[in-house]
């Protein structure tokens, strides 16, 4: 690992912000020359990636690198600091981001898209902003590169600009943007005003600050402010941006955006709230309760889904939930387990929505009721679909295992045993809705006249599901080194 | 006794409101710049004859004279006039302009012409 | 040198004012005119800078007109408070002259350019005179120079309504300063005095009567006329949108701005916090009509097809936002109103002459010839989306700061409803900036539309000369906050 480390973290915090940002310039100003433009993508990808890791080894010593770049008025700057948490969500997102640009290319282009130069420059701002939400030292600094993510994602949702594409596109900025300034601002504001202070303090800022009903009511402003989250009734704009191209769905509204929202939760729960204030809200039990039936009702729509990437979007409705409900538990061990979660549903969601994209490009089919047989002339895409469907199951030798039996765990540590239940009657609905594609894509015969032999999507779309794919693989051995650095986030 | 003695703002709230109704009732461009006129005299005369003393004159200084009238409100209003005639070149211009351009100075033909702004 | 800061005070108001009648003997020559305006805007600006620097070391200024003592004789003031607004207004002249040269030689016919940056200099002068004088009737004569001079700048815009719009807010206006001078009337006659301290000083013993009860009612609302405070805003939509493009950036960063200040001046100097809000409960009346006059234009807005239309009914809203600080009677909100009468006015002046920019090439900007515009015109509508934000208040803009401030106002007044209101407006503005961003990126260009190119520089380097200064004084806030702390802290104190 050291021989990768050659930057002060400090230094490299800022690089990780300041290459995206200029890796967006520079995709737009090359425009014109498609390969060079595609070039420079991946290469900001990487050069981003490698950022990000210098920080890796001091966080994992248990330190915390930071930098203020300015101050706005006394207390309120946007600063970075990076901690077990944001750590996990820069590495998932950026890392993901370099296999998704690989994708992006052989997608874009074997779909026939149009806009390219837009769609892979709004994408690396919604990385940067990604980055900076990872890394935000305060909910202020978060909440702005919140605010960038949702803005810099509309172009990619509204990409086709069918009148679709619109309607998708204003109902996913209506709910995003509604929520995050009807609510979640509110609360900020609400807590600067009581605290002043919105900085990321092991243990909350909230405690002998505000009183235990303001905090109830906080809480609720907060959960229902991080529109990305999620969270019934407030969930329509997850379905309704699987108008965009599949990269996106793949990487933006199965990593970065949606996951941007549960880690905004965490980070809200564990260092805004602190787990022993947030015990004491009688909100906490509501919030979760709301989560539990998020998570069941979710599952079920997805099951009656027979759009590939609705039931994919429905799906990942009910895996935010667990991450919710993991830190409305208030215990260390389910934090730590929907901590687990984020990086283990990301490989395996991205995994399915890459294979979906794969589908599309090879077949220009969306349904599942016409995806019969498809695993004999797709057997590489089909084959990833069931290693990325059984990481979200939780099945083993997957990843998804173990942020699902530490969240298990975490349920009986804090005496919810309903909660056990509920996290094993939605197992099971997720074994219903993700492996029947599986079934009739391998067991049934084709039913559009399909002659043998393999015909998969292009090699730049099926080689990154591959990794994707051994990645969830790969999580399921690495799990420890994982759990220990989230256990950093109780260190401190 | 004392409301009618001072009779002189009855004037005033009079020639006011007459101005002010013509202003807004009015849809002849021309008359409501004559409204205009009238309700800003009417302030004119306000100012005037609030510095008007029973038996004042005017403030030289004359033997046996011991009452002035405050001199000051009426070299405001010498200014507002001046103000006032500016005002009403201003808007008769327009109304010359409005009328090349409309062949109309009345209101609700101009606004027919332009549609519903 | 000495000589030249001693008569800063009148060189601000003169300089224009006799420029004025120069510029216009220039009529044969339009380049001369503008140059000769120029050069005085800036110089204007420059007495401006000196006398913030003059006030920042030694405190207020009191100049006396002729020198004659005041207060028999005219006293220019100048403090903290108002010297903001003189900056601001000096400055928008100054950087809208050169944006001025090719808008205005586009929009207006040459014969008249003499003219027209006569009456520029005119409005100029009438604007900074309003905020220095110390003397009641003073503001009203100012106000009525300004006013003159305003009615012709607008009347010579290109659309025929122009002059109709003009002839309306000829109407109002008159109805407003008539209104402004019954009430310096009723104060003259129950203090015997024009001069503000003055008046600060001696009304105090009369105010229990019906008089000068009377005379603060027809003050307000003849201010608000000014103002455009809702529902008394009908004259301004339409004159921002027919006026020529320069005299809209000119007029919509400055007018509205000045006419706040005199309210400012007469609630908080003059008569003073305890009469106005405390005795007269002026708040209950305020707040009401500026959150009204924030949604109902906002929603407005939505509607409105005709950008220059849509950001005319948008500068109706922040004058809202204005007078909702105001109305919180408090120097937190006091302080967000000033410091959003310099954010306001950047902002605004940056979206107007974007949209200039755009008249220059398209010829109009209604929504549908927007269409496609920003991969033809890409720095003018990033200018437009930058500034469009700061309109909205994200953070990093000068539109947060403000927000900010009247946010954290409202919670100190305890007033929790307000400031959920205050973030619910917010994204009202967002749906009315956003539309236009749809249709200028998202949105393919008309069919037969002709292809324009980018604006040319001397318009766009204004224009971003603003944008940018949106972006810094939102990052870098000290500057604007700490004057328009020093402002609010010497309105709330009055004059003694």
């Amino acid at each position: 690992m050291n021989q990768v480390v050659f930057l002060e973290p400090a230094l490299a915090i800022q690089l990780a912000l300041a290459i995206p940002a200029l890796g967006t310039v520079l995709i737009a100003l090359t425009g014109r020359w498609p390969n060079l433009r595609d070039t420079l993508m991946v290469a900001t990808a990487v050069a981003m990636f490698t950022m990000v890791l210098q920080v890796l080894p001091e966080v994992l010593a248990g330190g915390r690198p930071g930098v203020t770049l300015f101050e706005l008025f006394p207390g309120l700057r946007i600063a970075f600091e990076v901690e077990p948490l944001g750590m996990l969500f820069g590495l998932i997102a950026s890392g993901l981001w370099i296999i998704t640009s690989l994708y992006a290319i052989g997608y874009m282009r074997g779909a026939g898209e149009a806009n390219h130069t837009r769609f892979h420059a709004c994408f690396a701002v919604a990385l940067f902003a990604a980055v900076g939400i990872a890394f935000a030292q305060n909910m202020f600094t978060l909440f702005i590169f919140y605010e960038i993510l949702t803005i810099s994602t509309y172009p990619l949702v509204a990409h086709k600009q069918n009148v679709a594409a619109k309607m998708g596109a204003r109902t996913y900025i209506g709910l995003l943007l509604g929520t995050s300034i009807g609510f979640q601002l509110v609360a900020i504001i609400a807590t600067w005003w009581m605290t002043g202070s919105l900085d990321f303090t092991d243990g909350g800022i909230m405690e002998g600050h505000v009183g235990y009903g303001m905090g109830a009511l906080l809480l609720v402003l907060y959960m229902y402010g991080i529109g990305k989250a999620a969270l019934m009734p407030f969930h329509r704009w997850l379905p309704s941006a699987m108008v965009a191209p599949t990269p996106v769905s793949a990487l933006l509204h199965a990593v970065a955006v949606v996951k941007a929202g549960v880690f905004t939760v965490l980070k809200v729960a564990t260092y805004l709230f602190g787990l022993d204030y947030l015990s004491n809200l009688w909100t906490t039990e509501v919030i979760m309760y709301i989560a539990a039936f998020s998570l069941l009702a979710a599952s079920t729509v997805a099951l009656q889904k027979d759009n590939l990437k609705a039931r994919l979007a429905y799906s990942t409705v009910s895996q935010l939930s667990y991450i919710t409900l993991g830190a409305m538990l208030v215990s260390q061990l389910a934090t730590i387990g929907g901590g687990m979660h984020i990086a283990m549903h990301a490989f395996g969601k991205i995994t399915l929505f890459f294979c979906a994209g794969a589908i599309y490009v090879a077949s220009k089919k969306t349904n599942i009721s016409e995806m019969d047989g498809i695993g004999r002339r797709m057997p590489f895409t089909m084959g990833a679909f069931l290693l990325g469907a059984l990481c979200v199951i939780g099945a083993p030798p997957m990843g998804g295992l173990w942020s699902k039996w530490h969240l298990v765990v975490g349920a009986a540590d804090a005496g919810q045993v309903l909660m056990i239940f509920v996290f094993m009657i939605s197992t099971l609905l997720n074994i219903a809705y993700l492996l029947t594609p599986v079934v009739r894509a391998f067991m049934l015969p084709p039913t559009d006249g399909y002659k043998g032999g393999i015909k998969e999507a292009p090699l730049l779309c099926v080689v990154p599901l591959s990794i994707t794919a051994l990645g969830c693989v790969a999580l399921f051995f690495i799990a420890d080194p994982l759990r220990n650095m989230l256990a950093g986030i109780f260190a401190g | 006794m004392e409301w009618l003695g001072l009779y002189n703002y009855w004037v005033v709230v009079v020639l006011m409101m007459v101005g002010f109704y013509i202003v807004i009732a009015q849809g002849n461009l021309v008359k409501k710049i004559v409204g205009l006129n009238i309700f800003q005299t009417s302030v004119f005369i306000f100012f005037i004859s609030l510095a008007k003393l029973d038996g004042g004159t005017a403030p030289v200084y004359v033997e046996g004279i011991t009452e002035y009238s405050n001199p000051l409100p009426h070299v405001l209003i010498l200014t507002a006039i001046v103000v006032g005639v500016a005002l009403t070149a201003m808007g008769l211009a327009l109304v010359v302009r409005v009328h090349e351009l409309y062949g109309s100075i009345e209101e609700d033909e101009i606004h027919e012409q332009d549609g519903k702004h | 040198m000495d000589l030249l800061i001693q008569h800063l005070p009148a060189l601000q108001v003169v300089l224009p004012m006799l420029a004025a009648p120069i510029v216009m003997l220039m009529a044969r020559a339009p380049r001369l005119a503008w140059a000769a305006t120029t050069l005085t805007t800036w110089l204007t600006l420059g007495v401006s800078i000196l006398l913030v620097q003059q006030v920042l070391l030694h405190g207020s200024i009191s100049y006396h007109m002729g020198g004659w003592v005041p207060p028999v004789g005219i006293e220019y003031f100048v403090d903290p408070a108002n010297i903001v607004v003189l900056l601001i207004i000096s400055l928008m002249g100054a950087i809208s002259m050169p944006f001025a040269l090719r808008s205005v030689e586009q929009e207006v016919d040459k014969a008249k350019h003499g003219l027209f940056y006569a009456a520029f200099l005119l409005a100029n002068c009438g604007l900074l005179g309003i905020t220095i004088t110390g003397d009641a009737f003073n503001i009203f004569v100012f106000f009525e120079i300004s006013a003159l001079a305003s009615y012709a700048l607008i009347a010579m815009g290109k659309d025929r309504r122009a002059v109709m719009s003009s002839y309306q807010y000829l109407v109002m206006g008159t109805v407003g300063t008539t209104f402004l001078l019954i009430g310096i009337g009723f104060m003259y006659i129950m203090t015997g005095t024009l001069n503000l301290i003055d008046l600060a000083q001696r009304l105090p013993e009369v105010n229990d009567t019906g008089t000068i009860r009377a005379a603060f009612a027809f003050l307000v609302v003849g201010i608000s006329l000014k103002l455009a405070l809702f529902p008394l805003h009908l004259w301004l939509p339409n004159a921002y949108t027919y006026a020529p493009s320069m005299i809209t950036v000119f007029l919509s960063a400055t007018a509205t701005k000045v006419a706040i200040y005199v309210l400012l001046r007469i609630i908080f100097s003059v008569f003073g916090y305890e009469f106005s809000f405390s005795e007269l409960n002026l708040g209950y009346v305020l707040m009401p009509l500026a959150m009204l006059g924030i949604l109902i234009p906002s929603i407005v807005a939505i509607f409105q097809t005709n950008i220059k239309r849509m950001l005319a009914y948008s500068s109706v809203a922040q004058v809202g936002y204005m007078i909702l600080g105001v109305s919180f009677a408090s120097t937190l909100g006091l302080m967000a109103s000033v410091v959003h009468l310099f954010n306001h006015a950047v902002t605004k002046a940056a979206l107007f002459m974007a949209l200039a920019c755009i008249i220059y090439r398209v010829g109009g900007v209604s929504l549908d010839r927007m269409a496609g515009i920003a991969k033809q015109m890409p720095w003018t509508m990033a200018a437009f989306v930058l500034a469009g934000l700061s309109l909205i208040g994200i953070p990093l803009t000068v539109g947060f700061v403000t927000k900010w401030h009247l946010l954290l106002a409202a919670l100190e007044g305890g007033l929790w409803p307000v400031a959920v209101f205050l973030l619910g407006t917010s994204l009202l503005a967002t749906i009315y900036i956003w539309k236009v961003v749809e249709a200028a990126y998202l949105k393919e260009p008309a069919e037969g539309a002709q292809p324009v190119r980018e604006a040319p520089m001397s318009l766009l380097l204004p224009t971003w000369a603003l944008t940018v200064a949106c972006l810094y004084f939102g990052i870098d806030t000290s500057l604007p906050v700490d004057l328009a702390n020093r402002a609010a802290e010497t309105l709330m104190g009055g004059y003694l």
